[in-house]
């Protein structure tokens, strides 16, 4: 089996796959890194999605040996486990932006892809459309899009959490 | 109101480990040297099964068994069954057919398993089920309910697909009330198929214990107590106490998670056989062939009314299809669950409905959030709807004009409501939606060519499930009560222990909030425990919004339990009699004296036991409790849609939402909130966008989440949310329940402004741009004949 090597959560790591090996599988199977889910087999619900070099990427849909010599980031690898929560992980607790839990660190890593490409001031249109990509079957997405548009500006006020992410 | 306590919206105990990845649902749980299940199913919706030639398939790389039907037979494994007994108007009691985990001669629906794999990859075992030889005689299918009893026969036992033909209410008193109507609305209604789509979906993972003989089983379940049970005493795959079921973090289950599915009975039948952990997990398209679907209903409706719109009487005749068998619950739904919620809000002298259940080759169907109440909101809501219209009434008024007033009231239908004020929520609703406002807006739509409507849903559900005795009498195979166990430390800390089981309710918050103000504790120091067997010895599970309702009544009565205990324990510590002991704010107070000892010594006294030392008291402080409700509980509310249409294209946005609901006690609100707005969406999806399709060679068209229309962010709008409060008599806490009230109440919201909007009432479900633009194509020519 060809071998991998990419850098997650700031660890370098590497693993002997197959070639039709995904990258989720990759993250969850070979790296024990749950967090990151499978909703569905047509890209359609983001539940999988982490960053791959710093952009949101659906990773069922993205085999592991497509990310050699990759950076990726994981909802794991967010925080300090040590530290204080992301801003945008806050934003979703404080605002109740989930229920079962499932679809919230695929939501969290969408979300953070909004606020890099459209900036801290995010409006409730904007952050509907840009969330096209994301389901939830729980919250109505009410809460999720209050939440990302506090978590967006709590990132732009800067603080402990986002340079430790960062 | 204490931060922490009833009522405050505190956040979530749950929320730290989903929000940093630290979630442990099914398909997280490893365990060593696991394998893995891939299942062969069926192409065909309806075929014999000529062959199956595994020996292709065995000598795949990676390979550990190939399971067919007949080893499952040759094994005595027993089948899945329906767990409530449901009688036809002739007495003769339902059809149930036999529902093999792995199917034995005949496959009745696309996705029928026929053969598991057991491999060491999922990789590996896919490559080995594409090997599986399954030679089939293909036979004609039938998928339309309506059509069933001209259709092929799909089981022995079931002539013409009819599982029963039952009724309620007085059919006779009905036609009289009829005969003396001044009016009479009638409706042609379809109530569409829905598939539940919980984002984690269904998975299993079973062990076999060789040393102990006893098996465990971890599965995406919303009540694993109830999963043991069917397992172990129907299915007969191990006895009941070699037998564990652990449900663990759930994402999200709306019903399609209570029900007990061929692919855990398989994975814990083929653990012991292969002496291998075995996980499957389910990819979205085994959901949408599998998981069992909700509503599809097929319904005539009219309603009699007398000069002044007020109502004399309705019936219905529906038919309802429950798929090609017959999934746990699935008997209830179109029966108990839905003619018993015909009077709605009103006082409705008569009520009288029919309901032919039937197979056909479609997945099964069971409860999907609402479970029957949906359905019966929206014959009763679009029936008040279209009266009001016809008679030139104002909708609201004629609501207000048959509300039932007074307390309680029996209604023809079973339901005896306890408490309730609907004048209140809808006024409130009214006025939160500035319906004062709403011409001024619909003319202001029309000049940017929008049609604005607006329509209203005054419903009502039966929450609380279940007083066991009243479920028992209706046919139901168990009782619904609930039990709870609090322990308490030695240093203090609680554990509570429910057989309810949260995915996705935030049960460790709210539970928690209730000891932490009964026992004056900091909310830190309570945890809450579900979904294991072997920690909570009995549960009935969270489906029916009764949660709160039951399960934390069990744990008021538990509570109740501990403080008259711990006040003997403080009796002994402070030396005076147990009946001069106050405990109030996590203090035990000699009456009348500064004696006093706190929360934690009692607690520690209790155990240490140095006071109390051979007397009659025991040491501990563990209290459990079963809390059987004395009725049901009966939310209500009002929910109001405004929708806009474009004229040209017939797409219909959601401008305004808002709503009023009663759910009696409130915990907390932010959890009551997110609740209702989830609920709302799940109504809104059914209104405008899902539906599932079969074509009529029984092929689900709508198979995979690019085909069938889920609701996204952009789809929905924000939500006016506000509560009004009659607290429920039937419980110590008051409370009546939110978990379902969106999805029963917005359907009909959502069509009656459609409606409203384009002036007619030929609108079906999911009304989507086509659908609305054909309405408002056919209804053209009348209405142009009429401006003429």
């Amino acid at each position: 089996m060809p071998a991998v090597s990419m850098t997650v959560n700031g660890k370098a790591v590497k693993g002997d796959v197959e070639e039709r090996t995904l990258l989720v599988q990759f993250l969850r199977e070979d790296l024990r890194l749950t967090g990151t889910h499978v909703g569905c087999d047509t890209s359609q619900c983001g539940a999988c999605v982490v960053h791959i070099d710093g952009i949101a990427v659906k990773s069922c849909t993205t085999l592991a040996l497509q990310c050699e010599g990759a950076n990726i980031t994981t909802i794991e690898g967010l925080a300090d486990p040590n530290g204080p929560l992301h801003p945008m992980q806050e934003a979703f607790r404080e605002h109740h932006g989930l229920q079962c839990g499932y679809c919230t660190p695929g939501m969290i890593m969408a979300a953070l892809d909004i606020v890099r490409r459209k900036g801290h001031d995010l409006d409730e249109k904007t952050i509907r459309e840009q969330l096209d990509g994301n389901i939830c079957r729980c919250t109505g997405y009410h809460n999720i899009v209050k939440a990302i548009a506090a978590g967006a500006k709590a990132m732009g006020r800067g603080g402990p959490a986002r340079q430790a992410a960062e | 109101m204490s931060a922490t306590g009833i009522g405050a919206a505190v956040r979530r105990k749950e929320d730290i480990r989903f929000i940093t990845g630290k979630g442990q649902y099914t398909d997280d749980v490893v365990r060593p040297s696991a394998t893995r299940a891939v299942f062969v199913r069926s192409p065909h919706a309806h075929a014999k099964i000529k062959s199956i030639d595994t020996s292709a398939a065995a000598k795949m790389p990676g390979v550990i068994a190939v399971l067919t039907g007949a080893d499952l037979a040759g094994d005595k494994i027993g089948n899945l069954i329906c767990g409530w007994m449901i009688h036809s108007k002739d007495g003769s009691p339902m059809k149930m057919a036999p529902h093999p985990a792995l199917a034995s001669g005949k496959v009745n629906y696309v996705g029928d398993a026929v053969a598991v794999v057991i491999a060491e990859t999922q990789a590996q075992g896919r490559d080995a089920a594409d090997k599986v030889a399954v030679e089939y005689e293909v036979l004609p299918a039938v998928s339309d309910p309506a059509k069933t009893k001209s259709g092929p026969q799909i089981h022995d036992v079931a002539p013409k697909n009819t599982i029963y033909e039952w009724s309620l209410g007085d059919q006779k008193a009905v036609d009289a009330a009829f005969a003396q109507a001044k009016h009479v609305t009638k409706l042609d209604l379809i109530n569409n198929r829905l598939v539940p789509n919980a984002i984690e979906p269904r998975a299993a993972l079973a062990e076999y214990d060789a040393g102990n003989d006893s098996l465990t089983l971890w599965n995406t379940s919303q009540n694993p107590h109830v999963a043991r049970l069917v397992i172990s005493a129907f299915v007969g795959i191990a006895p009941e106490h070699k037998l564990r079921v652990i449900a663990p973090d759930v994402g999200g289950g709306f019903g399609s998670k209570i029900f007990i599915y061929p692919e855990e009975v398989v994975c814990l039948w083929a653990a012991r056989k292969v002496r291998r952990p075995v996980k499957w997990t389910a990819d979205r398209g085994e959901s949408f062939l599998t998981d069992a679907h909700g509503r599809d209903h097929v319904t005539h409706a009219e309603l009699a009314l007398d000069g002044d719109g007020k109502i004399l009487a309705l019936r219905a005749k529906t038919i309802a299809n429950l798929g090609a068998y017959m999934s746990t619950f699935s008997s209830s739904v179109p029966t108990y669950l839905y003619a018993t919620l015909m009077s709605g809000q009103y006082n409705i002298p008569q009520i009288y409905c029919e309901v032919d259940a039937v197979y056909t080759n479609t997945a099964p169907v069971d409860a999907y959030r609402g479970a029957g109440r949906p359905e019966a909101t929206f014959v009763v809501e679009r029936l008040v709807e279209v009266a009001a219209r016809e008679m030139g009434l104002d909708p609201a008024d004629i609501r207000k004009r048959n509300f039932i007033k007074s307390f309680p009231h029996q209604t023809p239908v079973i339901m005896a409501y306890d408490a309730g004020d609907y004048n209140a929520s809808l006024k409130k609703a009214m006025e939160l939606a500035d319906v004062k406002g709403f011409n001024k807006r619909k003319r202001e739509s029309a000049r940017r060519g929008k049609l604005r409507g607006l329509g209203y849903s005054t419903y009502i559900e039966a929450c609380g499930i279940a007083p066991s005795q009243a479920v028992g009498s209706l046919g139901a195979g168990v009782g619904l009560w609930e039990s709870a166990e609090v322990r308490v430390n030695p240093t203090g800390t609680v554990e509570v222990l429910t057989g309810c089981h949260a995915h996705g309710q935030g049960h460790e918050t709210t539970f928690a909030q209730l000891v932490s103000e009964r026992l004056g504790i900091p909310f830190e120091n309570v945890s809450v425990v579900h979904g294991d067997t072997d920690k909570v010895q009995f549960g009935m599970g969270t489906y029916g919004s009764r949660s709160g309702a039951v399960g934390m009544s069990a744990i008021v009565k538990a509570l109740d339990k501990i403080e008259a205990k711990a006040k003997k324990v403080a009796a002994y510590m402070l030396e005076a009699a147990e009946g001069d002991i106050e405990f109030k704010d996590g203090k035990f107070t000699v009456a009348g004296t500064d004696k006093s000892a706190a929360w934690g010594e009692v607690a520690l006294n209790a155990y240490i036991a140095h006071k109390f030392s051979g007397q009659e008291l025991e040491p501990g402080l563990k209290e459990t409790s079963f809390y059987d409700p004395t009725n049901f509980t009966f939310p209500a509310g009002c929910h109001i849609c405004e929708v806009e249409v474009d004229a040209e294209t017939g797409k219909a946005d959601i401008v305004n939402w808002t709503a009023v609901d009663d759910f009696g006690t409130v915990i907390n609100p932010m959890i009551v909130e997110g609740q209702v707005h989830g609920g709302i969406a799940q109504g809104i999806g059914q209104a405008l966008l899902e539906g599932a399709v079969y074509d009529k060679n029984g092929q689900l068209v709508t198979g995979s989440l690019m085909d069938y229309a889920m609701p996204h962010a952009h789809d929905l709008p924000s939500f006016k949310i506000g509560l009004t409060e009659t607290k429920s008599p039937s419980n110590p806490l008051g409370i009546k329940g939110c978990g379902e009230a969106g999805a029963i109440a917005a359907p009909a919201a959502v069509i009656n402004a459609i409606t409203d909007a384009i002036g007619t009432e030929q609108v079906v479900m999911p009304a989507t741009a086509n659908t609305v633009w054909m309405a408002m194509q056919q209804a053209q020519p009348a209405q142009r004949v009429a401006a003429e």
